[in-house]
């Protein structure tokens, strides 16, 4: 009987009414089951893709830019009525929000969508750079859900060269010192005249992606790196670029990865010991494949993977068999998560993460039977919580652990939202049953006793969403 | 928003709880009971400040060089420095600070570091706030632990520190219980639920404490509101959890420190974050975006001052960052990860107009890495001399269980005023 529930409101992300009853009798079927192919995003909501939106925002600015001369020319106010981050991103963030928010309420998978939520946190870009705002999304859903089944490499490569995570990252002007673009500027150094106020830009590297992909996304801060490897794969990747722009920046399809071979420091480079001789964008690409057989990128990403799905301590037996199991496969992710599933401290009866917001508000919704229908709902509804969806605030993603949600202003956050959910989704809906669909088991009596004797169906569901239980997983 | 009158406990079904019975149970007068008692603010600034375009050297000769057009210009000249001597002076936008340095309530770090060497922020971030001389090792902050060190002197029983945000941020986290406020209300939860809820929770002590600390929290900032004319709190002003606010939102953030601070009870330690320092690209210099968030630091701090009113002589505001920047320019005007920074220490109780520095230069030869400004300054000095001076933190319990392995960080003398 028990493990149903875990399959379900610890690997999952809370119980939609059957949900329960479909999972019972295998729940490690219904769980394996889950892990093949691509995970679409449940309500199938059309999304720009991210190409189209990075058109629009460049289109607004040129339209700004030319507003701004005509206005200077007409000596009238340049402080214009738009902006184009807002008026070219918002409407994208925003259906992007609301359809991540109802496919977490809809989906029939919600496992492989924990998984997508996970990479997504891993991979963190955070909407509050303006350049991510409208693209934050799209990483998720072109680069994350067509590989979270698939193997590391391919997903790390896939989000490496997203131009959400470039321009997050800042990489996409980052120029090698003997670069086409820079010697060329250097000669132009050279033949300007000597009492010329202004220098001309000297171009360089940006170490900002190169860093974060080695201390955050594989090998993990103490996985063996120097700064000089660090500066040594900046160069390597210098050229990993975004197409469109102009003059010596022209090239490629506008909002698409793009490597600019005139930015690409050139030669071979040596990096964690090794001389890489590939060429051009190929030899970053090299690096990541290597990357991702190292000891230290399976036993960094075992870590968290526990840490998420089984306790904020990760056990280390727990954490060997699952950094084995992505190294022997190759990075082969449904192995990896083959030997989560397998792990017997992932079953532990007890209930030992305390859900983030994330987890509270969209198991509540499955477990109303609810689905949000304007943006505004959501993003509210993280706002009041504490965490803005896309909006980590750094590269390193939304903290996975209680100590970082359980402090006591942030629980009378979680009442204040429990009891307008409860407001709001109260009619039709029976207390008891909504216990007894979403926590099956793990409803302990005192709930069912408190719920019995609230004074309304309101303060009943609103008891039941802040019961111990629900807030765990 | 509906507010309950102050004078009326608006929770009261908590009042058989121990916390609350205690901290009811004390004074009204308390503010005027701990008139001499030191507040301490502690402002981490997440994502590593540039601490050489917030505290320009522009007398070093190889200055203007290496930040290029991210250095800020002489004091004197066209969008200069504001003048703090003949080396240094503060980044344009930090008015309100240098009003406080000439006011002598400001004390300037440069080429300061915690013990962190590597160029992580959450490593960086971690050893900023463990205490330790790793980022990891431990659970618990500097300032819980130094919490505990604090002495009472017969004193209140209530939380002594508060994080400004929904959680706790690790520098607060510990055995000694903190309480966490952020600016964002919850105005309209139900007193009857709540009662409902303290009974489920009767059983499971991590949900019972939080809960019995969310309402008394409460209570203090309706206190402290009802001190002043406009409300400090509103929905505008909302801080996301646990993440650092956002710089528009940190004066609110600010307000609300100072109102918990001021009224009965309220604590004597806050910690306030704030996010966005982390400049790789297109920093800007005496304008653009790192001058705006500064601009945005000045003013909460302004903020923090003047909410802060009769207590301001006796607080004392840290303003630090995990670490600086590199010292040349990168390839998209912007800085790198670094090591060598700058703090604030402000308020006033500190013995101030001074800058301290032993200046390294910024030659090639002088650099640490080839790259980064060396620093000179152990950040754990600064920390313990504060701690020693302003909150009669015992030396030994400083050196041993505050910041153990510190014996090399000597506590700084005299940074408070006799």
């Amino acid at each position: 009987m028990i493990p149903t529930e875990i399959a379900v409101l610890r690997f999952g992300l809370g119980a939609r009414p059957g949900d329960l009853a479909a999972a019972g009798g295998d729940p490690r079927t219904w769980l394996t089951a889950q892990l093949k192919g691509a995970v679409q995003l449940a309500g199938n909501t059309p999304l720009a893709p991210s190409d189209r939106i990075f058109a629009e925002l460049l289109a607004a600015r040129d339209e700004r830019q030319e507003m701004k001369r005509e206005a200077a020319s007409q000596s009238t106010d340049p402080k214009l009525g738009f902006n184009p981050v807002r008026d070219a991103y918002l409407p994208h963030y925003r259906a992007q929000v609301l359809a991540r928010a109802q496919s977490a309420a809809l989906t029939q998978r919600p496992f492989a969508e924990r998984l997508v939520h996970f990479w997504t946190n891993h991979f963190a870009v955070s909407a509050d750079k303006g350049a991510v705002v409208g693209v934050a999304g799209t990483l998720e859903n072109e680069a994350i859900r067509p590989h979270v089944n698939g193997r590391f490499f391919e997903l790390l490569t896939a989000v490496e060269q997203h131009p959400a995570m470039i321009g997050f990252l800042d990489n996409q002007y980052s120029v090698g010192k003997d670069s086409e673009l820079a010697q060329l500027a250097a000669r132009r150094i050279a033949r300007a005249r000597p009492d010329a106020d202004k220098p001309r830009r000297e171009f360089g590297i940006n170490e900002n992606l190169a860093r974060e992909i080695l201390e955050l996304h594989t090998l993990g801060v103490n996985g063996g790196y120097s700064q000089r490897d660090v500066t040594s794969f900046a160069q390597i990747i210098t050229g990993w670029s975004i197409g469109g722009g102009k003059g010596r920046l022209a090239g490629g399809t506008p909002g698409r990865f793009y490597f600019r071979d005139n930015l690409h420091e050139p030669g071979a480079k040596s990096f964690l010991g090794k001389t890489y001789y590939e060429e051009g964008q190929r030899q970053g690409e090299a690096v990541l494949s290597d990357l991702c057989r190292n000891p230290a990128t399976a036993k960094f990403i075992a870590t968290k993977l526990v840490r998420h799905f089984v306790a904020d301590e990760p056990p280390p037996a727990a954490v060997a068999r699952v950094a084995n199991a992505f190294l022997k496969s190759g990075g082969d992710l449904p192995h990896v998560y083959a030997a989560l599933i397998d792990a017997p401290e992932a079953w532990d009866l007890e209930a030992r993460k305390f859900k983030t917001p994330e987890d509270f508000v969209f198991s509540t919704w499955r477990a109303l039977n609810a689905l949000p229908t304007q943006p505004e709902e959501v993003i509210r509804s993280f706002e009041l919580l504490g965490q803005r969806q896309y909006t980590p605030g750094s590269p390193a993603g939304w903290p996975d652990t209680a100590k970082s949600w359980d402090g006591s202003d942030a629980l009378m956050h979680r009442v204040l939202w429990a009891s307008r959910a409860a407001n709001r989704y109260e009619q039709g809906v029976d207390p008891a049953d909504v216990a007894a669909l979403s926590l099956g088991g793990y409803a302990r009596p005192e709930t069912v006793t408190a719920l019995r004797r609230a004074t309304s169906s309101k303060q009943a569901l609103a008891l039941l969403l802040m019961s111990p239980e629900f807030q765990r997983r | 928003m509906h507010r309950f009158p102050s004078n009326v406990s608006r929770r009261r079904f908590l009042l058989g709880s121990g916390a609350l019975a205690a901290s009811s149970a004390f004074p009204r007068l308390l503010i005027a009971n701990t008139g001499g008692s030191a507040r301490l603010v502690v402002v981490i600034l997440r994502g590593a400040l540039d601490g050489l375009a917030a505290v320009p050297p522009y007398a070093d000769p190889d200055y203007a060089n290496l930040h290029r057009e991210l250095a800020i210009a002489a004091p004197g000249t066209a969008e200069g420095a504001l003048a703090l001597n003949n080396t240094f002076g503060l980044h344009p936008s930090l008015s309100f600070l240098h009003e406080r340095y000439r006011a002598n309530e400001l004390v300037v770090f440069q080429a300061v570091a915690s013990p962190y060497r590597d160029r992580s922020h959450f490593d960086g971030q971690n050893v900023l706030e463990n205490g330790l001389t790793k980022p990891i090792g431990t659970a618990d902050g500097w300032l819980n632990r130094a919490l505990a060190a604090m002495p009472r002197g017969g004193g209140p029983t209530h939380e002594r520190g508060v994080a400004i945000s929904q959680n706790v941020p690790l520098i607060l986290r510990g055995d000694t219980p903190v309480i966490s406020k952020s600016p964002q209300a919850t105005p309209d939860v139900d007193e009857d639920l709540l009662s409902r809820l303290a009974d489920l929770y009767s059983k499971d002590d991590w949900f019972s404490a939080r809960l019995s600390e969310a309402v008394q929290t409460e209570k203090l900032a309706d206190a402290g509101n009802s001190m002043d004319a406009p409300a400090t709190t509103s929905p505008a002003m909302a801080t996301p959890g646990g993440k650092p606010a956002a710089l528009d939102r940190v004066s609110g953030v600010a307000r609300m420190a100072a109102t918990l601070m001021r009224s009965d009870g309220g604590p004597e330690v806050a910690v306030i974050e704030a996010s966005g320092w982390d400049t790789h690209a297109n920093q800007g210099g005496a304008k653009g975006s790192l001058a705006q968030r500064l601009a945005g630091l000045d003013q909460a701090l302004r903020a923090l001052a003047d909410g802060m009113g009769p207590l301001w002589p006796q607080t004392a505001v840290l303003v630090v960052t995990e670490f600086g920047r590199t010292a040349a320019m990168n390839g998209t005007r912007g800085t790198d990860h670094g090591t060598g920074g700058c703090a604030f220490l402000l308020g006033g109780s500190v013995r101030g107009g001074r800058v301290i520095a032993d200046w390294p230069g910024l030659a090639r030869s002088a650099l640490l890495d080839n790259r980064d400004l060396r620093p000179t300054l152990d950040l754990r000095s600064v920390f313990k001399g504060v701690l020693d001076e302003h909150m009669r933190v015992d030396a030994k319990t400083l050196a041993s269980r505050i910041f153990p392995d510190s014996s090399g960080a000597r506590p700084l003398q005299g940074l408070m005023r006799a």
